[in-house]
C-alpha cells in the first residue's frame, strides 16, 4: 500500500468566510478526528436551571420595584393646556434634545434614519469584520485622517452650537490619540491600544447618545432651557 | 412521611396519564436529560448539550435573557390590564383611576407593566452593545444582527404606543411631541402622521389606533421576529461570547 501523502490543515484567514469544519480521514486509520478542546454540558439541568433562576431574579426585582415605586399618572389629557416642558419618553429625549440644535428634518428624520441604517449594516461593512487595533500599522495616515475628521465634525457641530456632540467628539479623538503607541504603556493605555476603529466609533456614538438623553431627561426645564435636576421644573 | 411522598411522586410519574404527557422518566440519566430537551416543543430551541463556557456570566451577561423575561412579564401583565381597559376618551383615563384605587392590586399590576417596559428597552440596548463589543455579529450571524435591530425598533414602537394609553397629560404630550417629529419627514411625513393618528391631532382615533398597534399588531410582529431571532441563535451554534483573543480579528469561531 502506497504511503499516504502528509495532510495539512489550512486555516482560512478570510474573516468573511462562513466557518466550516472539514475532517480529513486517512483511508487506513479510524475516522477519529481531533477532539475539540471544549467541554460540553447537558442543557438540562445546567442551562435550564440558570434560565429559571434568571427568570425568577428578574421577576422578583421588577416586583420589588413595582411595590415601592408607582407609575406616574398626571391629570387627564388636555389638548388646550400644554405642559412646559412637554417631554417624550426617556428613550426619545436624546432626539428631542437634538431638536434644540438642528432643524426638525435633521433631528427628527435624517439623524435617526442614519443611526438605524448604520446599525443595520454593521455586519456587512467589511471594516467591522477585518479591522485590527486602530494603530496596529503605525499609522501616520491614520493620524492625519483622524485629525481631519475630528476637526470637520467639531466645526460642523460647533457651528450649530451642539456642544453635547462636539465636545465628546474631541474627547474621543483625544483618547484615540492617547492609544497610539500605548502597547508599551500602562494597563489602561495597553487596553486602549487594542481598540479597533469600529469600537471607537460605537463608543463615540454611545457616549453622545447617553449624554443627550441625560441632558434631555434631567437638565431641561421650561422652554427647553438648561436647569438643574433639583430645580423642580424638569 | 417523606417515604410516602416520594412514592406518591413516583406513582404519579409512573401513571399512564403522566407518561402520555411526558414520555420520558425522571431526568436522572443523560438519555432522559436529552429527552427533556428534544421532546419538548419549547425547550427544543436548545441543543441537548451546550458549550460549558457559554454558561459563564461574562459570556453574555444574560442580557438577551433579561430582555426576553421582561417581554414575558409584559405579555402577562398586559393581558390582565386589557381586562380593565377601554380605549376611549375619557374612559381610558377613568380606567387608570380604577386601577389605582379600586381594582385589587391594580396599581401593582400597572407598576409592574410600566417598569418592565422600561427594563425591556434598556436591556435591549445593553444586549445590542454587548453583541457589538463581542463582535458576535460576524458570519454566520450577520442577518440575526439585522433581525435584532428590527426587534429593537419594534420594542421602541411597542413602548411608545403604550405610552399614550393612560390618556393623561404625560401620555398626550409625549406622543404629540413624537408625532410632530414624524411630520417633518419629506413627502410622506404628513401622510404617515395622519395614518398613525387617524387625524391631524392626537385624539380619540389616535388612542384606538395606538391601542390596536400596542395590543395586536406590534406584539404579533415582535413574537414573529423573536422566534426567528432565537431559532437562528441555535442554528448558528449557540450564543457567541467575547472573542478569545482580542488581537485576533477573527476571534473565536462557532462550533
Amino acid at each position: 500500500m502506497s504511503a499516504t501523502p502528509e495532510l495539512h490543515a489550512v486555516e482560512s484567514t478570510d474573516p468573511l468566510a462562513v466557518p466550516r469544519r472539514v475532517a480529513l480521514v486517512r483511508p487506513d486509520t479510524r475516522p477519529a478526528v481531533r477532539r475539540i478542546e471544549e467541554r460540553y454540558v447537558m442543557t438540562f439541568p445546567h442551562l435550564i436551571v440558570r434560565e429559571v433562576i434568571l427568570f425568577q431574579v428578574v421577576v422578583i426585582a421588577l416586583s420589588l420595584v413595582a411595590v415601592f415605586f408607582d407609575a406616574p399618572l398626571e391629570g387627564i389629557a388636555n389638548p388646550i393646556e400644554t405642559p412646559n416642558p412637554a417631554k417624550a419618553p426617556w428613550y426619545f429625549l436624546g432626539l428631542q434634545e437634538l431638536l434644540h440644535y438642528f432643524p426638525p428634518i435633521v433631528a427628527g428624520v435624517l439623524l435617526p434614519a442614519l443611526v438605524v441604517l448604520s446599525l443595520a449594516v454593521i455586519p456587512y461593512a467589511r471594516i467591522n469584520l477585518t479591522a485590527g487595533p486602530l494603530w496596529s500599522r503605525g499609522g501616520k495616515s491614520t493620524a492625519l485622517a483622524l485629525a481631519a475628521v475630528t476637526a470637520a465634525l467639531f466645526i460642523l457641530f460647533g457651528a450649530f452650537g451642539c456642544w453635547p456632540i462636539a465636545v465628546p467628539t474631541l474627547l474621543t479623538a483625544g483618547a484615540m490619540f492617547a492609544a497610539r503607541g500605548g502597547a508599551t504603556g500602562g494597563r489602561l493605555r495597553r487596553a486602549l491600544a487594542r481598540v479597533t476603529l469600529p469600537e471607537w466609533i460605537m463608543t463615540w456614538f454611545v457616549v453622545i447618545a447617553t449624554l443627550l438623553t441625560v441632558i434631555g431627561t434631567f437638565f431641561r426645564g421650561p422652554g427647553w432651557t438648561l436647569v438643574w435636576p433639583w430645580s423642580g421644573t424638569i | 412521611m417523606s417515604a410516602t411522598r416520594v412514592s406518591l411522586t413516583d406513582w404519579l410519574r409512573g401513571s399512564a396519564v403522566y407518561r402520555s404527557i411526558v414520555r420520558h422518566g425522571t431526568a436522572d440519566t443523560n438519555r432522559n436529560r436529552s429527552l427533556v430537551i428534544f421532546e419538548n416543543l419549547f425547550l427544543h430551541v436548545h441543543p441537548v448539550k451546550v458549550r460549558e463556557k457559554t454558561l459563564r456570566f461574562s459570556h453574555t451577561y444574560w442580557l438577551g435573557g433579561v430582555t426576553l423575561v421582561s417581554s414575558l412579564v409584559l405579555i402577562a401583565t398586559g393581558i390582565l390590564l386589557m381586562f380593565y381597559y377601554h380605549p376611549s376618551v375619557p374612559q381610558a383615563y377613568r380606567d387608570m383611576k380604577e386601577l389605582n384605587y379600586v381594582v385589587d392590586n391594580g396599581l401593582f399590576l400597572r407598576n409592574l407593566h410600566r417598569w418592565a417596559a422600561h427594563l425591556m428597552v434598556f436591556a435591549a440596548f445593553l444586549h445590542m452593545l454587548r453583541v457589538f463589543y463581542h463582535r458576535a455579529y460576524r458570519p454566520p450571524r450577520q442577518f440575526n444582527w439585522v433581525i435584532g435591530v428590527v426587534l429593537l425598533i419594534v420594542t421602541l414602537f411597542l413602548s411608545y404606543t403604550g405610552y399614550l394609553l393612560p390618556w393623561d397629560q404625560l401620555a398626550f404630550w409625549g406622543v404629540s411631541v413624537g408625532t410632530n417629529m414624524a411630520k417633518e419627514a419629506p413627502l410622506v411625513g404628513e401622510k404617515i402622521r395622519f395614518l398613525l393618528l387617524g387625524g391631524n391631532v392626537v385624539s380619540e382615533n389616535a388612542l384606538l389606533r395606538f391601542y390596536v398597534l400596542h395590543c395586536v399588531v406590534l406584539p404579533v410582529a415582535f413574537l414573529l421576529f423573536l422566534s426567528v431571532h432565537i431559532w437562528r441563535v441555535r442554528k448558528d451554534g449557540g450564543v457567541q461570547g467575547p472573542p478569545s483573543d482580542t488581537n485576533d480579528p477573527r476571534g473565536e469561531e462557532a462550533p
